[in-house]
């Protein structure tokens, strides 16, 4: 038994060493920025490797080689790729009075903030997307998230953004900030998240 | 009364171009470096900052190219020089966040920052070359796709 077991690793341990046929593809996972758990799962030839910590790289093109890339390697192939990507898109909160679409007093504040970032971005687009809290039903929580960002929207062209770079969009009741049960009051969830991107 | 219907007919077919242009517009052109073109139904044209980009559309980056694009679920893709990318199939809905994001990469480098599409659902968002596909489970990576020889 044992020297079956040997003799299968020896064998693995054998086709891992042989060299596959010429590589044509490299996918490496690169690490998260705010350490979310993730993978890319990578097949061909009918094979599959599933990548799952940062630097996990595979080859392809034949058979699925993994192998463990390193930032050095990652730059080295990918370093005018990376250095071209866009900046991140950036998240701000606006917030409500209850049932309303009136603008709270912080609010104010923080849409000179995204007129900064704003402007700092290359071809800057806006999108405004209402959310409320779980008073109320699905139906009229997500026509209330719509208008809430249309409002803001209206705002933000009274302020000068051109009205073709800005899209609202309502996402009703489902994405809380802090999760309640249905038909809980909560202020923190009555909001207009606004994307610059 | 047959006046009021036919106008009321305009505004119905002029809220449903404004939504198709609205619906055809899947991501943006945010960085060019060097040569870098897009093929849209056999034109090609140049790729500017702002360009707004459509299903289907083909980026293809020069000797000395490379491009960055956001798309509207917040996905960031980057390619290098020498790369030729197809954004195949993409819809995205801005209520359930569902939607459908696939794009080949016929050939050079690529960056990808995944956004709400495959946070959503984790099977909706695919990137493949000419030999692999890549399912991606909401993350960032690299993929490169018949690189030049001698590396």
């Amino acid at each position: 038994m044992r020297a079956l077991f040997t003799a299968a690793l020896a064998l693995l341990l054998a086709a891992c060493a042989q060299p596959g046929p010429a590589s044509r593809d490299t996918i490496v996972l690169l690490p998260e920025q705010n350490g979310r758990h993730t993978a890319v799962i990578v097949n061909s030839g009918g094979q599959q490797v599933t990548l799952d910590h940062p630097y996990a790289g595979a080859r392809s093109g034949g058979p699925v080689q993994a192998y463990e890339s390193s930032a050095a390697d990652v730059q080295g192939i990918f370093g005018a790729a990376l250095a071209a990507q866009p900046a991140r898109p950036r998240s701000f909160q606006l917030y409500f009075i209850e049932g309303s679409d009136t603008f709270t007093d912080e609010t104010r504040r923080t849409v000179e903030q995204i007129f900064g970032e704003i402007a700092r971005r290359p071809a800057p687009e806006i999108a405004v997307v209402g959310h409320t809290d779980r008073v109320g039903s699905d139906q009229s929580n997500d026509a209330l998230s719509l208008k809430r960002a249309e409002f803001v929207r209206g705002e933000l062209i009274k302020r000068g953004l051109a009205p073709d770079g800005i899209q609202a969009s309502g996402r009703g009741e489902r994405e809380p900030i802090v999760p309640t049960a249905d038909g809980v009051s909560e202020p923190r969830n009555r909001r207009v998240e606004i994307i610059v991107r | 009364m047959k006046l009021r219907l036919l106008r009321h007919t305009v505004i119905a077919l002029g809220i449903l171009a404004a939504g198709v242009v609205h619906a055809a517009e899947i991501g943006q052109i945010k960085i060019v470096k060097g040569q870098v073109s897009i093929e849209r139904a056999g034109q090609t044209l140049a790729a500017t900052p702002g360009l707004r980009l459509q299903a289907a559309d083909v980026v293809k980056t020069g000797a000395d190219g490379s491009v960055g694009i956001t798309m509207t679920d917040n996905s960031l893709l980057s390619a290098g020089p020498k790369s030729v990318l197809s954004l195949d199939q993409y819809a995205f809905d801005t209520t359930t966040y569902q939607g459908k994001f696939d794009s080949t990469l016929k050939q050079g480098t690529l960056a990808v920052v995944s956004g709400k599409i495959a946070k959503q659902s984790p099977e909706s968002m695919t990137v493949r070359t000419p030999a692999t596909i890549l399912g991606v489970r909401g993350t960032e990576f690299v993929v490169s796709a018949d690189p030049p020889a001698g590396r």
